[in-house]
């Protein structure tokens, strides 16, 4: 393995250090005593002493970060003060809920945005171009808590067609669980749509003017061989590095979706945690997502190596 | 030396010139930019073409249907929501352009540190960014916006901060990139200061690049916006800003639509178009095209 | 012969599979913990009321009614409570209810470490077990409102066993006596709880399983019931119920709350009170309240959905001081007060949370105030954020409202009392204490009305609390759904439900 990866491999460590120190700092530094909200509606001083015991709130920060991170490195991730549910119980429950939401979005991405970026590309400057262009912007264009308000108004009130919010397990009803997930997924996919069909368009048009595909082209073979054999599978290589790198924002970036949909994912859980202020299920989901994050960037720049044949020298 | 304007053009124009004639020739970047244009202009002169103070409420004219009186109709306490929709162009804009320049500002000088220097400084300012680039970006703004309290101010630092990764890997691997051309290479043995060469041959290469980006991140920047407002972290009412309206207008979406119809409607035209644009601007000044 | 006999067999199949009937109910928030000593939201209670019985109830015109206790008696001094117990109650782990129950949940909610029941118990100083069905308990004075505080929470019954295997984490597994027992809950996403064969009144329960599911967004948790996801929902949005009157597939619901809405003033909670004329005089405020139609707010604010009321209680309540009726709007007569009390342009921060109630609220006072010579600042906080600047006294006013307890003492006591934890005013007053206290230990109706009449004549010459609505309980259900009775204190009760 060349020296390149090995050192991307090092570099994981620190990155991951800088996570810890980002998010604790923005947890532990939000404003106001965190005991006071999650004391609830009586405000017992008691209950706000007890709690501020409990997440330690009178010692120093570096303090409280070792109590933290002590527990990390055990596999404790701590506990939500609000329901007294341990965090990485928390994590597991909503992992599968958050990866098949991930997964459809992303799969939708893919089946909207390639082909308009084939089109796109292949049709440059056309009529073509511009309506791939602008039906693959507009998921973009849009803010999805709003375009995902106005497709339960369509969907679910007025043709009811689709449950307006929620989530059933596939091992339930799968046919429930599709029902439930594919507004949000498809309110998800659009926006990455639009990143997928820019860099197939893009890396699509530098291929095709190549060396190469003129050699092709000039050897005779019609244009559609020339896209789809070579032009292509060298375009796709870029998108597997950005297609796993969309993904691992949608583990933990789909917060707004999941707040409109009702999902219960990590979006949610972290959004209401931040509000309040259960430091141990923010840090501690952050802290998951973006170590697989981090991860799925080594495996997308490992995969990338290993499939262009050029980089191996 | 005085150049004769014929001879340019008979000898060829320059490289700036070629990507001004093919973004002129795309047609979406250039609707796109007119767009845009009209919104700065409806900003810039909102209290000349608004009809009603935003903030105006009226106890009689709660939720009016959009008629003569009130071309988009009228809110929940009954302020106008034309006249909101016009003045919250101006919270977008400042959102949009604001955030960015915080992005670029702090983005762009780092990074060119970083690719500069190189060593210890790259490494670790790279796993500084890399880190930043893991956390999920809307949670880091809505980190941030939280913990600065809840306002438009609050709201485009939060969102210029979240973003600055993104321009300082940007301006890294350009700057990367152009570290080894020929051209710096002569300017340091010439005897250049470092700074000299890092801002007056360096950074104007690696500009064209980070414009597109910078359009785009326009883009996303209002949307964030939006979204923050959608949480109550935003611009705050009374004040007018899309988003903060999209926020109120959830609750009457069934009983009246136009709360929501409209802001929503800006907010898809102004991103689209800076979208288109950013777009447009990457193709004309992509060195590889034709 | 044959035929027939199958006949009745497949309609007796499809009888019962009719009757394995689920309530879906639609919830504003996520609970928090399912542990009664514990728990700290209100929307937990809801959750509660078919899990968890509760030596008594109230009912519609606030009366208690038996539930775990079918009778009480006070002792001649008022300082014991003797209660009978409903024979043959059983936890859903089929552990016996009785006095030594009732005592191990007194001391579990006073004892607990974190529980929340510590301070509304505080008078109760020991239970007895006089014999397996009855239980006494002990107070250190009397105190009036203890029948209220076991209608809630406090008087909620756990399985001692099961509290005593799962110390720590009860919660997670609760084990109680309602007509439901805990099944299963996803944070964020549903509980679920399915019907205890063995509930004692189980001839009014006709659900064999009831789901909670927190759907924050009120649009779409409407949306979900339209779209038949959803049998019942709670805290329907006002703006919504036009459009649902006119939906007859679906019915309305509604009750006045306990509580009420209204804006906190900072009068002596820190020197930031000494700073501002709203904060230092009485008058400023009285030319405050004055400015404010309080008709307006409800209709613009609140959709009209909410009774106007200028005190902790709403007006219609038994215990409402009739001395000190609603203030009509007088801008003349509040541009008078602020001449005499030397201020002409008084200016202020209000202090809102940046929820969609309190931020109408904040804008409709601030538009209505202006017309007094008031410049009111919103300043969006939020809500987090706001209860601590409200603890160290940084602010000059608060949109707050309070969820409302039974008993007028829970209104008022953690909010007037010197240095209770509610007391954002920061008011201290030894008259005020007085008050409070005798109409703690009264237990006479007649005397507690004196005592809140004198309170209430106090309290507004100060007036650091501008009550200004108590809003309405909004339930949207399936026409399908019947017997549903609101209660004032927003819980649904499954008892009587049907479809």
């Amino acid at each position: 393995m060349p020296a390149y990866l090995l050192k991307r491999l090092a570099a994981i460590l620190p990155t991951i250090f800088f996570v810890t120190i980002i998010i604790f700092g923005l947890q532990q530094l939000l404003p106001g005593d965190a005991a006071i909200i999650l004391a609830g509606e009586n405000q017992d001083p008691t209950v706000i002493a007890y709690l501020r015991q409990k997440m330690h709130l009178d010692e120093s920060l570096p303090m409280r970060y070792a109590y933290w991170i002590g527990g990390v490195v055990h596999g404790d991730l701590g506990e939500s003060l609000r329901i007294q549910e341990p965090v990485l119980g928390l994590i597991l429950q909503k992992l599968p809920v958050t990866l098949e939401l991930a997964s459809l979005a992303m799969l939708i991405a893919l089946v909207i945005g390639i082909p308009a970026g084939i089109v796109s590309a292949v049709g440059k400057d056309t009529v073509w171009d511009y309506t791939a262009n602008v039906i693959a912007l507009w998921g973009l264009s849009t803010p999805n808590f709003w375009l995902g308000i106005l497709m339960i108004l369509l969907f679910s009130v007025n043709l009811g067609w689709l449950p307006a919010s929620g989530y059933v397990s596939p091992f339930e009803d799968l046919r429930a669980n599709l029902a439930a997930l594919i507004m949000p997924a498809f309110v998800l996919g659009n926006a990455i749509a639009a990143v997928l069909m820019r860099h197939t368009r893009r890396a699509l048009l530098q291929v095709l003017s190549a060396d190469y595909v003129r050699t092709a082209r000039a050897k005779g073979l019609d244009e559609r061989t020339v896209v789809l054999k070579h032009a292509l599978r060298n375009a796709l290589t870029p998108i597997i590095t950005l297609g796993a790198l969309e993904f691992g924002t949608l583990l933990s970036g789909a917060v707004l979706t999941e707040q409109v949909f009702s999902i219960p994912g990590f979006g949610k859980l972290i959004v209401d945690a931040v509000f309040n202020r259960d430091y141990a299920v923010v840090q501690g989901v952050v802290l998951f997502t973006s170590s697989v994050y981090i991860v799925l960037n080594l495996l997308a720049d490992l995969a990338y190596f290993v499939i262009n044949p050029r980089l191996r020298g | 030396m005085r150049t004769n304007p014929r001879s340019l053009t008979e000898r060829g124009d320059t490289p700036g010139r070629r990507a001004l004639r093919r973004l002129l020739r795309r047609r979406g970047a250039m609707l796109g930019l007119v767009i845009v244009l009209i919104f700065i202009v409806l900003a810039v002169f909102a209290p000349l073409i608004a009809p009603y103070d935003p903030v105006a409420t009226s106890w009689s004219a709660v939720r009016v249907a959009p008629s003569a009186d009130y071309w988009f109709g009228t809110d929940e306490i009954g302020r106008d929501v034309l006249s909101r929709v016009i003045w919250g162009a101006r919270a977008s804009l400042l959102a949009g352009l604001v955030s960015v320049c915080i992005s670029m500002s702090l983005g762009v000088p780092i990074g060119l540190l970083a690719a500069y220097v190189g060593g210890w400084t790259d490494g670790l300012i790279s796993r500084f960014t890399d880190s930043m680039l893991a956390v999920p970006f809307l949670i880091l703004a809505i980190a941030l916006a939280a913990f600065l309290g809840p306002s438009l101010t609050n709201a485009m630092i939060a969102i210029g901060v979240s973003a600055t990764p993104i321009f300082i890997r940007l301006t890294r691997a350009q700057v990367l990139a152009v570290k080894v051309e020929d051209f710096v290479e002569a300017a340091r043995a010439v005897g250049n200061p470092h700074w000299r060469i890092a801002l007056r041959h360096i950074l104007p290469n690696v500009l064209p690049p980070l414009i597109v980006q910078a359009t785009l991140a326009i883009a996303a920047a209002i949307i964030a916006e939006a979204s923050l407002s959608f949480l109550g972290l935003g611009q705050q009412p009374p004040a007018p800003s899309w988003g903060s309206m999209l926020n109120t207008a959830k609750n009457y979406v069934d009983n009246s639509p136009w709360m929501a119809i409209w802001p929503g409607l800006s907010i898809f035209l102004l991103v689209l178009s800076f979208n288109l644009f950013g777009d447009g601007l990457r193709d004309a000044l992509d060195p590889k095209h034709k | 012969m044959k035929k027939t006999f199958v006949l009745a067999w497949a309609l007796a199949g499809f009888a019962t599979l009719a009757s394995a009937q689920t309530l879906r109910i639609g919830l504003a928030e996520d609970p928090d913990i399912l542990d009664p000593s514990l728990a700290r939201s209100f929307v937990g209670r809801i959750v509660f009321a078919s899990l968890c019985d509760k030596l008594v109830d109230i009912d519609e015109k606030l009366n208690i009614v038996p539930q775990l206790a079918t009778s009480w008696q006070w002792s001649a001094d008022n300082k014991s409570l003797t209660m009978k117990l409903r024979p043959g109650v059983t936890f859903h782990d089929g552990e016996k209810f009785d006095a030594a129950a009732v005592k191990f949940n007194i001391e579990r909610h006073k004892n607990m470490a974190g529980s929340n029941r510590r301070g509304e118990l505080l008078p109760v100083a020991s239970v007895d077990v006089v014999d397996e069905l009855t239980a006494k308990l002990n107070l250190s004075a009397p105190f009036s409102p203890l029948l209220t505080v076991l209608a809630d929470r406090a008087g909620m019954m756990v399985s001692p066993k099961a509290a005593l295997a799962n110390p720590t984490n009860f919660g997670t597994k609760p084990v109680c006596s309602g007509p439901f027992k805990f099944t299963e809950r996803i944070a964020q996403d549903r509980i679920v709880l399915e019907r205890f064969a063995n509930y004692w009144n189980k001839g009014e329960i006709h659900f064999d399983k009831v789901t909670f599911q927190p759907i924050v967004d009120a649009t779409v948790r409407l949306a979900n019931l339209r779209s038949g996801q959803l049998d019942l929902i709670e805290r329907v949005a006002p703006s919504d119920i036009a459009s649902i009157k006119a939906d007859k597939k679906l019915t309305i619901s509604r009750i006045t709350e306990l509580g009420y809405q209204g804006i906190t003033i900072n009068t002596g909670k820190s020197e930031q009170a000494q700073k501002n004329p709203l904060g230092r005089d009485p008058r400023v405020r009285e030319a405050f309240e004055l400015s404010l139609d309080r008709a307006g707010i409800v209709k613009v604010a609140a959709d009209g959905e909410a009774t106007a009321g200028n005190q902790w209680v709403p007006p219609a309540n038994a215990f409402y001081a009739r001395n000190v009726p609603m203030p009509k709007r007088d801008v003349a007569r509040a541009k008078a007060l602020l001449k005499e009390a030397g201020v002409t342009n008084p200016t202020f921060t209000l202090m809102t949370p940046t929820t969609s109630d309190a931020q109408r609220v904040a804008q409709v006072v601030q538009a209505m105030a202006k017309e007094a010579g008031f410049d009111v600042k919103i300043q969006a906080t939020e809500f987090a954020t706001s209860l601590n600047l409200a603890d160290k006294g940084q602010f000059d006013a608060y949109v707050l409202a309070w969820s409302g307890r039974a008993d007028p003492d829970g209104n008022l006591f953690s909010f007037y009392g010197c240095k209770q934890p509610l007391n954002y005013s920061g008011e201290c007053r030894p008259l005020w204490d007085d008050l409070l206290n005798r109409s703690r230990t009264t237990l006479d109706t007649s005397g507690r009305i004196k005592a809140f009449a004198t309170l209430a004549a106090e309290t507004v010459k100060e007036r650091p609390v501008i009550y200004l609505y108590h809003r309405n309980w909004l339930y949207a259900s399936t026409t399908k759904l019947t017997g549903m009775r609101p209660i004032p204190d927003g819980l649904v009760r499954l008892q009587g439900l049907k479809m």
